[in-house]
Order: structure tokens, then C-alpha cells, then sequence
């Protein structure tokens, strides 16, 4: 049913997120952790080439950005994408619970691992 | 025609990290974002394409139409201290991409502008956003090409009118150690500031 080799565009991507523009959770960031949920549970017969690729490479810890760069998909669009698939349980957030501003603890810790290079 | 995620390509962190933080570097085009990037990166650079809405400059408003311009975005990674990834997110620091970086500026440690002496004026724009727009920690990292003129941190700072207190540096960015120091004086600033806001509380 997929049709390969041609180029996404934005009504292509509008499609894809089934209309939607935005994610259904808004804790979101380019630099949120994310983990596939390795339970062995499949996804359903319906789900997309988009969504199983995600699943695939996300199999080890990486963040939104880089799914987006490794899928060849804008970040708001797999956003969207990733939203769905943790609300499904199938894909988790590595990072915990996303502040407002890092915190100076992790400032510190930031600093002290720049000056061990 | 493997999967993608059976790509040797595709990097993932070490089971350790557990947390995330970002740094912004901006700057005009062809500053050396980029390299500054790579040279810190402990994965090849990464790009990808943002869609943005720009409002069409001086046209009647009420025919105004929004375009939507593509924009590549390049990032890196560094792992620090075995459990903390750090992002480096490069964007053009322009009023036109606003819409691109408003929504990655929320939550970074701060942004790291790169400047080239040759053409310090390019750099206002960028400086006007983020002043504007955020009040992150600043800190300015003078690309030092070879024909570069020398000019020193309050020379700079006069030039680039920088908000008091905002560390510049200068060095030559395809030299990790040189783009790790200017990494470390953005932190370093973030810490100060952070220190300086909760002094009553601590």
C-alpha cells in the first residue's frame, strides 16, 4: 500500500499525522530522550512505515532530533509521531520529567564534564 | 535496503545517559556554527529540514500571505560526565527564523553566538532576537579566520554592545579544544547567573 520514492511534503505530512498539526503532549523538545519500550509487543497491523521505522531506530536511547534527522522527517512532524506512540506505550521518555530551565545542579555537572575533556 | 534503524549510521547514547540539556549556537551564515558543531560532536553533524511560516515583508496587510520557507537545522552531540547528553543546536540567528528558534530556545542553557570580525555588523541582528526575545545566558565566541583583524574581548563587547558581564572569547573553532572552551564560558556563565538568582535562596 506504501508507495516509496517520493518526496514528503507538508500536505504529505499533514496525512501522515492523521490532520493534526500538533502532538498531543507538549513536553516535547528537540533534546527529549526517548526509548523504545522493549516489552515485545508489536505495533498493529495499521500502523505506518513512519511509525515503524521510528520504533526501529529508536531501539537505543536518542532524542527527538535525531529521529527527526534519521528518519529524514521534520522534527515537528515526528514530534507528533512520538506523541502518539507514548501515549500507545510503545515508546518512552528517557529524560524524565522536563523543567522549565535546567536546574544548577545540572549546570554544574554540565561544566565539570566540559572541563575533564 | 536495510531498515533505518538497522543503520550503522544511527548512534545511539550509552544506557547511562538519563538526562539532557541544549545549547543554542547562532549566528549569521557562514560564521562557523557549523564548525564549531563538528568539532565538539561525538556524532557526525546531523541536519534537519524545519518548515517555518514567514509573514511576507511590506505588502498591503490585508493581502499579506504567510509562505513557508524550509530551513536546515544542523545539531551535534557530547555526552558529559557518562549521564548527561548536551545538544548543540546551530540556527540562523535572523528575524526571519524566529518562528524556527523560539521554540528551541525554550529550556537551553544559553546560546553561544559566533562572530567574525570581518563582519561584525552581521552579527546585530542576531544580538537585537536574542535580547529581544529571551533572556538566556549569553556568551560570544569570536571565529578567528586567518585574515581575521585581532581585536580584544571589550573591543568586542563595546562593538557588539553586549549586555555587562557577557564573557567573549575568541579561537579557532575547528579546534575541538578551542570550541569546548567556548562551550565551557557559556556554561560557565549559566552557572554565575544561575548562582547570582538564587543567592538569597541558597
Amino acid at each position: 500500500m506504501q508507495t516509496d520514492g517520493f518526496r514528503d511534503h507538508p500536505v504529505r505530512s499533514y496525512v501522515l499525522t492523521g490532520g493534526r498539526a500538533h502532538p498531543t503532549r507538549n513536553t516535547l523538545r528537540p533534546e527529549t530522550l526517548l526509548c523504545a519500550v522493549d516489552d515485545g509487543r508489536e505495533l498493529p497491523a495499521s500502523a505506518g512505515r513512519h511509525e515503524r521505522a521510528l520504533l526501529e531506530t529508536c531501539r537505543g536511547t536518542l532524542a527527538l532530533a535525531e529521529l527527526a534527522a534519521y528518519l529524514h522527517l521534520p522534527t515537528s512532524l515526528v514530534a507528533v509521531l512520538v506523541s502518539d506512540l507514548i501515549d500507545a506505550g510503545y515508546l518512552a521518555v528517557r529524560s524524565g520529567v522536563t523543567h522549565d530551565l535546567p536546574g544548577l545542579d545540572l549546570l554544574e555537572e554540565v561544566l565539570d564534564g566540559l572541563r575533564r575533556f | 535496503m536495510g531498515s533505518v534503524g538497522s543503520d550503522p549510521a544511527t548512534r545511539h547514547l550509552a544506557p547511562t545517559v538519563e538526562r539532557s540539556v541544549k545549547v543554542l549556537v547562532v549566528g549569521a551564515f557562514g560564521v562557523g556554527k557549523t564548525t564549531l558543531i563538528d568539532a565538539v560532536s561525538e556524532i557526525p553533524v546531523l541536519s534537519t529540514e524545519e518548515t517555518i511560516t514567514t509573514a511576507s515583508v511590506g505588502v498591503d496587510p490585508a493581502r499579506a500571505a504567510k509562505s513557508t520557507t524550509t530551513v536546515a537545522m544542523d545539531f551535534g552531540r557530547v555526552t558529559v560526565g557518562g549521564t548527561t547528553a548536551l545538544y548543540l543546536f546551530g540556527t540562523p540567528g535572523q528575524r526571519r527564523f524566529w518562528d524556527l528558534w523560539a521554540g528551541l530556545a525554550d529550556g537551553a542553557v544559553g546560546a553561544l553566538i559566533v562572530v567574525d570580525t570581518r563582519r561584525l555588523e552581521e552579527s546585530f541582528e542576531v544580538l537585537d532576537q536574542l535580547e529581544e526575545h529571551t533572556r538566556m545566558p549569553l556568551a560570544v565566541v569570536v571565529n578567528e579566520f586567518p585574515d581575521s583583524p585581532r581585536h580584544s574581548g571589550d573591543a568586542v563587547r563595546a562593538a557588539l554592545d553586549l549586555p555587562a558581564g557577557t564573557p567573549v572569547v575568541s579561537g579557532d573553532l575547528r579546534s575541538r579544544a578551542d570550541a569546548v572552551e567556548a562551550l565551557q564560558v557559556l556554561v560557565g556563565r549559566a552557572v554565575e547567573l544561575r548562582r547570582a538568582e538564587g543567592g538569597a535562596a541558597a
